[in-house]
């Protein structure tokens, strides 16, 4: 499948790559000139692969509150929020970005789940709840960087159905959704204003710095908010909601744990961790931080350690624990 | 004599030995290059088997040594620097090998057959 801006990405010689169905930038010349450019200036990425399902009827509020694991009387003075989706097991069916829109709201979640999570929704929905997947309806736009409201600024708008202060990066920016047709003008303004087109690559980079988590990495059906360390966005306090019974109370042995190597070669998901040389975990996500130059690496760890090291290529690495996030803006 | 192989390595060879480094089409493909290792000299390798590994931002690619021999040297330069390999592949050597079976070469490629193979 193509976004509406897959022209724009070729003519900005996008290098193209295969992401959960879709054809997306992986970058337009080099992952660490998009990086910097985030981090410094502005960077805009296409992210309407992204899957919108939207929540009306009558009893849509009280089915959020249901199917979500934070609060989401927190749309009363904010227009999105962030969480969990669980199953009764406890294992996260995806994490989402909840919006008010229209008389009902929208979830937007990830690519790679947007048929399955629609398929849970609308299992768990009560009669009067009407579930939709209108994930054609809607680009995305993620304007990132310190320089993104400058951005914004010099960009029409009013084509824009929604918008938040929202990213993936641990930058200030925005989120922007808007029909299919009108993302292009879009792109191009906001580009031409001095945002670089960004893509994949620097947004896993990015947010991995950040200890933003990727389904599939940090969280699966397997592993439950509390163990990824997303505890703050599960609200036992607010009544009943699915997986509430077997996250309540429950202190789990696992935990995830943010390493930086100390020798140059970099972690990948995948690679063994090793605590005072016994197996401990495995890394969830790794990569090369441009800043202190190092891999730094999220890893889901049973138990703890004095020294960790780090499994690469045969080679036990040692590694450091480092508090998350990796990177934090200045304020 | 420079030779090319279908891994993505080149050979410069000098006599009996030869310098190994990755050409400007992996460089290309891996993009921004982080990290760079070898294995230490005095290490016997048959062809086709990882004489070292490069990282990118994006992945880790191990580099293959395009002919059997014994590695006599490392070149400390892309180890500190690991974007020399991003600016100048083709100048900047990797491991040097000591040649055990001259007659590999003849399975190697030379720049336009390379050059093919890689537009293809």
């Amino acid at each position: 499948m193509r976004t509406p801006l897959y022209d724009e990405h070729i003519a900005a010689g996008a290098k193209m790559t295969a992401y959960c169905g879709w054809e997306l930038p992986l970058h337009y010349g080099g992952i660490l000139a998009e990086h910097v450019a985030v981090r410094r200036r502005a960077g805009v990425f296409d992210v309407s692969h992204m899957g919108e399902i939207y929540l009306s009827g009558a009893g849509a509020f009280d089915f959020l509150q249901a199917l979500l694991t934070n609060d989401m009387r927190r749309l009363e003075t904010k227009p999105w929020v962030y969480s969990p989706m669980c199953g009764e097991s406890g294992g996260t069916v995806d994490d989402v970005v909840a919006y008010r829109h229209g008389d009902g709201f929208l979830l937007c979640v990830n690519a790679a789940n947007t048929e399955k999570d629609f398929a849970w929704i609308r299992q768990n929905a009560p009669p009067g709840v009407c579930v939709e997947n209108v994930s054609d309806s809607f680009a995305q736009l993620a304007l990132q960087g310190p320089a993104a409201a400058d951005v914004l600024k010099k960009a029409d708008l009013s084509a824009v159905l929604l918008q938040s202060g929202t990213g993936y990066t641990g930058e200030r920016g925005f989120e922007l959704f808007l029909p299919p047709a009108a993302a292009p003008k879009l792109w191009r303004e906001m580009t031409e204003a001095g945002a670089q087109p960004c893509g994949l690559g620097a947004r896993d980079l990015l947010r991995t710095e950040a200890s933003l988590p990727l389904y599939g990495h940090e969280l699966d059906e397997d592993i439950s908010p509390v163990e990824a360390g997303l505890e703050r966005f599960v609200c036992f306090e607010k009544g009943n909601f699915i997986g509430r019974g077997a996250l309540a109370g429950v202190r789990p042995p696992r935990r995830l744990i943010g390493l930086t190597a100390q020798g140059r070669a970099v972690p990948r998901a995948g690679c063994e961790v090793l605590g005072d040389g016994v197996p401990l975990g495995k890394v969830t996500s790794g990569c090369f931080s441009p800043g202190p130059a190092r891999g730094i690496a999220m890893a889901l760890v049973t138990g703890e350690a004095e020294k960790y090291e780090i499994v690469i290529r045969d080679k036990a690495e040692p590694a450091v624990l480092t508090g998350m996030p990796f990177y934090r803006r200045a304020k | 004599m420079r030779y090319y192989s279908k891994d993505h390595e080149w050979l410069y060879i000098v006599g009996d030995t030869g310098e190994v480094g990755i050409t400007n089409h992996a460089q290309n493909q891996l993009g921004d290059i982080v990290f760079c290792e070898a294995e230490p000299p005095g290490t016997a390798l048959a062809a086709g088997e990882a004489a070292g590994a490069v990282e990118s931002v994006k992945a880790a690619s191990d580099i293959l040594t395009p002919v059997s021999g014994e590695i006599i040297a490392v070149n400390p330069d892309p180890q500190r620097e690991p974007s020399l390999l991003n600016s100048a592949p083709e100048e900047t050597w990797v491991f040097r090998i000591r040649l055990s079976d001259p007659a590999e070469l003849a399975g190697l490629l030379d720049e336009g057959a390379y050059s093919a193979f890689c537009d293809e």
